[in-house]
């Protein structure tokens, strides 16, 4: 039998703010256990938490970017529970008045059609600290570095149905917080974790069957894998019979598969209630609109402008504007080079390739919009031939000449041939020194000739040390072969 | 004999070098040594800081730019963290826990001179109308050392009473300054909510909960309260009102000020002898020129159902960072987490504190909140809608501070309803964050009666006047309690 799969997500989404969401202690990754806790983030007696008015504008930016409506008045809440990450005994989110509400964004997915995905709502909230196990011998640390950290959870509606569309809207929503610039993104840190809440139902029910939630994946690559086994699990219990448990769970990924977490915390009553030290907090419309003039082009409206204004493709637009700073490098090396379509190709092939192959970040590339430019320059005024153009898009990459690609030229002696005098001196040469191959041409049909052409080609780049702009090779020797 | 001076005239003193701010603390100190094993109004004494900052006070003096305050020994309640020095709330949970920072009200107090003597007790976290919910022993009444001294800032009440210290600082959730105030014999005021800043005040309720002045006078407490008064970035609730200068408008006229009596508050529940004391205060308030009007409270029952229901819901929250991980208590040799917490928790708080939290966490769990603190909120805009309809008709509103005067040690603790029943006339201030004052107003026999007054939002300056203006009239507030610390200096 086969199910029909509902998913929806939960993404917590770390806010790159510079401090917390409540203390005034940085939000950096990575340093000291405890050096960037302060009496508010230990819980102190009489601290007080003070809202970052940063993380506000960016969780109503996030809003605006997916055209939801925007909580005028929101509300924080106390989630009371006891674990020695939390130190107040309570986590400071929202509940009944989350700050954004119900809001879309579409998602192209690999066959190119694109689904709509609806959006909950998102809410701030502050991270917990972390537990550390093997820190101290016999003992467990608690490192509250993390704890304030803002977040904003992002709950979709359950209208994800496969691993595919998933990744898919993971992929999407990463996009578009890294161009909102509200988040870094970066998953490997714990900027962007997923909850999945996932269920089977027979094709054609309007019904849920019952969920379990699958917490804390952390990539995309086991989200897609957390899904695939969580769905064999309980299709497996569902075929045989059996009932699923709604309860949470761990995806497991050296063993790639998802276990029950029975905790006691599963069983809390939160006892949400208004924290009475914050008040709420109310957004004028004044406010709201000064943020959305901060908007910057959204990646669907992007991907749009590119084909209109510099005629990509579908493919070659959406590739390149799958992040902003790949987008804004085209079109900086476009605005150099003139040619939208040989940028896109360079950039989307090559500079891809290099960057992939290295592991090096676009930001940090030898190669940047003015080399690639002026190398796309060279392409154009025929200097370069495009064996040439690798060549020196290679030595651009091992940093030679500091990046000046005129120098590497010269110093490389790679300047195209175009002179038709020069040439035809060549191809006389050639022609003469050939006698059997030219009259093997003449006697040749059509389809034939191509073939014997490249013979000549070749001879004639050898010549040239390589030099011959082979198209102009190729017209002059149609025509002195006849 | 200086010890029954007001601040202002001790200011006077210190000023022309009468005094200085050494001698006065060290005069202060002996009397706390001489009689707090008695009363047990101070939890700590710190002599060395109080000296440091006296003889700080003595330069500034000297240079010629002192302000009221400076050189003026005080006391701080246990519960506003003083950096470097214990700060308990009373509790064994935190018996050992020193704060390394100064609450914003002790931050600015001292910032204008004022030396602070010690801590004074208090009923743990604030919980309690008797101050007998201490770790650290039950306060005494200075009146009668029989009776309690009210509570939760007893300790305070108790010291300015028995002149161990000029003034005091309190805090007020549901009457903790006004009726340890009117049981001590001194006036206490509980500024509008968001007038003090609650930073470095241990919480009880966050909603409720605010600090304000207890000193001898009204006009002492005007000197204290405009110190401690202001906006604070680091507390949320805060108000960025401007404190208007109390001092300099204790003797604005009050003819015609329309003083409110509610009468749900002289029903005839109330004590005949309190009612007369209350009546003859009124008629003397009446004679300086207000206007004592007749009015409805309709929803005055209201207060201690939802008081005790948002206070401990706030608090059983507020109450969960004391987990044994961090600071403060922790148990003997946990066996695991669960066990840390529920002995650390067990053995460090009292039975007052765990009452509440249990009734806090009962009234906010899932399938009750609806019922008790969802309509606990509800029924508390209803208070707050119910003065501002009083207040169209007047300016201020007078009342009792509590049923009756001081009661013997003992006699309440086995009965919790007899004891909330005590705030009856001061918990809806707190519920509509309405600043409330309580002064002398005659004897009960020996023992002290306090008169309440009411103001609307920021009108501390109003509440202020009218009961100085009634303490130029009378002199209940500069009677002697049997045990004062006395003396020439």
């Amino acid at each position: 039998m086969s199910w029909e799969v509902v998913i929806g997500l939960e993404v917590h989404l770390q806010l790159a703010t510079e401090s917390k969401i409540f203390s005034g202690s940085s939000t950096r990754f990575g340093a000291e256990p405890n050096t960037q806790a302060s009496a508010v983030d230990l819980a102190m007696p009489g601290m007080l938490p003070v809202l970052n008015e940063q993380a506000v504008r960016y969780a109503v930016l996030f809003g605006l970017g997916i055209g939801a409506e925007i909580g005028q008045r929101s509300v924080f809440d106390r989630k009371n529970y006891f674990y020695p990450d939390l130190p107040k005994g309570y986590q400071i989110s929202q509940f009944e008045q989350p700050i954004v509400g119900r809001g879309s964004f579409a998602v192209t997915l690999a066959d190119g059609s694109t689904k709509t995905i609806g959006i909950t709502r998102a809410h701030l909230e502050e991270d917990a600290g972390k537990s550390l196990h093997d820190a101290i011998p016999n003992a467990s640390g608690i490192d509250l570095n993390r704890a304030g950290t803002p977040l904003l959870e992002i709950v979709s509606e359950p209208d994800i149905r496969s691993a595919e569309e998933a990744v898919a809207y993971l992929k999407t929503l990463h996009t578009l917080v890294t161009y909102l610039g509200i988040s870094d993104g970066d998953m490997s840190q714990g900027s962007m974790r997923c909850d999945i809440n996932l269920s089977l139902r027979k094709p054609g029910s309007t019904e849920f069957g019952t969920r379990t939630e699958i917490k804390n994946v952390n990539s995309f690559r086991f989200v897609e894998r957390a899904i695939a086994s969580e769905i064999e699990r309980q299709s497996d219990i569902l075929e045989e019979g059996g009932v699923i448990i709604q309860e949470t769970r761990l995806y497991d990924a050296e063993r790639d598969e998802t276990r029950s977490m029975r905790s006691k915390e599963v069983a809390n009553d939160y006892r949400y209630f208004p924290d009475p030290d914050l008040l709420p907090v109310e957004l004028s419309d004044a406010y709201i609109a000064e943020i959305a003039s901060t908007l910057p082009e959204l990646p669907d409206a992007k991907k749009a402008r590119f084909q209109a204004e510099y005629g990509l493709g579908e493919y070659d637009a959406s590739a390149l504007c799958d992040s902003q700073a790949l987008a804004q490098f085209f079109e900086l090396t476009t605005s150099r080079a003139k040619d939208p379509k040989l940028a896109a190709n360079w950039i989307l092939t090559d500079l891809l390739g290099q960057l992939n192959a290295s592991g090096v970040k676009l930001q940090d590339a030898p190669i940047q919009p003015e080399q690639l430019g002026h190398l796309i320059e060279r392409i154009k005024d025929n200097t370069l031939s495009s064996k040439m153009a690798k060549q020196v898009f290679e030595a651009l990459w091992q940093g030679e000449a500091q990046g000046n690609v005129d120098q590497i030229i010269e110093a490389r002696g790679l300047k195209q041939v175009s002179d038709s005098g020069a040439l035809e001196a060549l191809i006389n040469e050639v022609v003469a020194n050939n006698p059997e191959q030219v009259a093997q041409y003449q006697a040749a049909d059509d389809g034939k000739r191509k073939k014997l052409i490249g013979f000549f080609v070749g001879q004639i780049m050898k010549a040239s040390k390589g030099q011959a702009n082979p198209q102009l090779v190729n017209q002059l020797l149609n025509k002195t072969l006849g | 004999m200086m010890d029954m001076q007001s601040i202002k005239q001790l200011s006077d003193a210190l000023s022309k070098k009468q005094i200085s701010s050494v001698e006065l603390t060290r005069h202060f100190l002996s009397s706390i040594e001489t009689h707090n094993d008695q009363l047990k109004a101070f939890i700590s004494v710190d002599e060395d800081r109080a000296i440091a900052q006296a003889t700080q006070a003595d330069k500034t003096l000297s240079k010629g730019n002192a302000r009221a305050l400076t050189g003026i020994p005080i006391a701080h309640k246990d519960l506003f963290c003083t950096e470097g020095l214990a700060t308990t709330c009373g509790s064994k949970m935190l018996a050992n826990f020193v704060p390394p920072y100064d609450a914003t009200v002790v931050q600015k107090l001292d910032e204008v001179g004022a030396v602070t003597l010690g801590k004074t007790n208090l009923d743990e976290f604030a919980m309690g109308s008797s101050n007998e919910n201490s770790y650290f022993g039950a306060v005494r009444n200075p009146w009668d050392t029989n009776c309690v001294p009210g509570g939760s800032s007893g300790g305070s009440a108790a010291a300015v009473a028995a002149g161990l210290c000029v003034a005091a600082t309190g805090t007020d959730t549901g009457g903790s300054i006004r009726q340890p105030a009117a049981f001590c014999g001194i006036t206490g005021i509980k500024p509008t909510y968001g007038r003090v800043s609650r930073l470095g005040m241990i919480a009880y309720a966050s909603s409720l909960d605010q600090g304000g002045a207890m000193a001898r006078s009204a006009e002492d407490c005007a000197f204290l309260l405009e110190a401690m008064s202001g906006f604070d970035a680091a507390d949320s609730t805060s108000s960025d009102r401007a404190v208007e200068p109390y001092s300099e408008q204790l003797n604005h006229d009050i003819k015609g000020l329309r003083i409110g009596l509610p009468r749900q508050y002289f029903s005839a529940d109330l004590d005949a002898k309190v009612r007369e004391l209350l009546h003859n205060a009124l008629h003397e308030l009446e004679r300086l020129g207000a206007v004592l009007v007749d009015i409805e409270l309709k929803q005055a029952e209201l207060a201690i159902p939802v008081y005790y229901i948002i206070a401990p819901a706030e608090a059983s929250t507020n109450l969960s960072r004391y987990d044994g991980v961090r600071y403060g208590y922790r148990c003997e040799a946990p066996a695991d987490l669960h066990d840390l917490y529920t002995r650390s928790r067990s053995e460090a708080f009292g039975e007052e504190v765990k009452k509440r939290i249990l009734v806090g966490t009962y009234a906010l769990s899932s399938g009750y909140y609806d019922a008790y603190y969802g309509q606990a909120q509800k029924a508390r805009r209803l208070i707050a809608e119910d003065f501002q309809q009083a207040f169209k008709q007047v300016d201020l509103i007078a009342g009792p501070t509590a049923p009756g005067p001081a009661f013997a040690l003992g006699s309440k603790t086995s009965d919790p309803v007899a004891m909330y029943l005590e705030d009856i006339y001061t918990l809806a201030v707190n519920l509509a964050g309405l600043p409330g004052l309580s002064m002398p107003a005659g004897f009960y026999d020996h023992r002290p009666i306090g008169l309440q007054l009411i103001g609307n939002h920021f009108d501390e300056s109003r509440l202020l006047a009218a009961a100085h203006q009634y303490q130029t009239q009378t002199d209940w507030h500069t009677r002697k309690a049997p045990v004062f610390a006395g003396g020439a200096l």
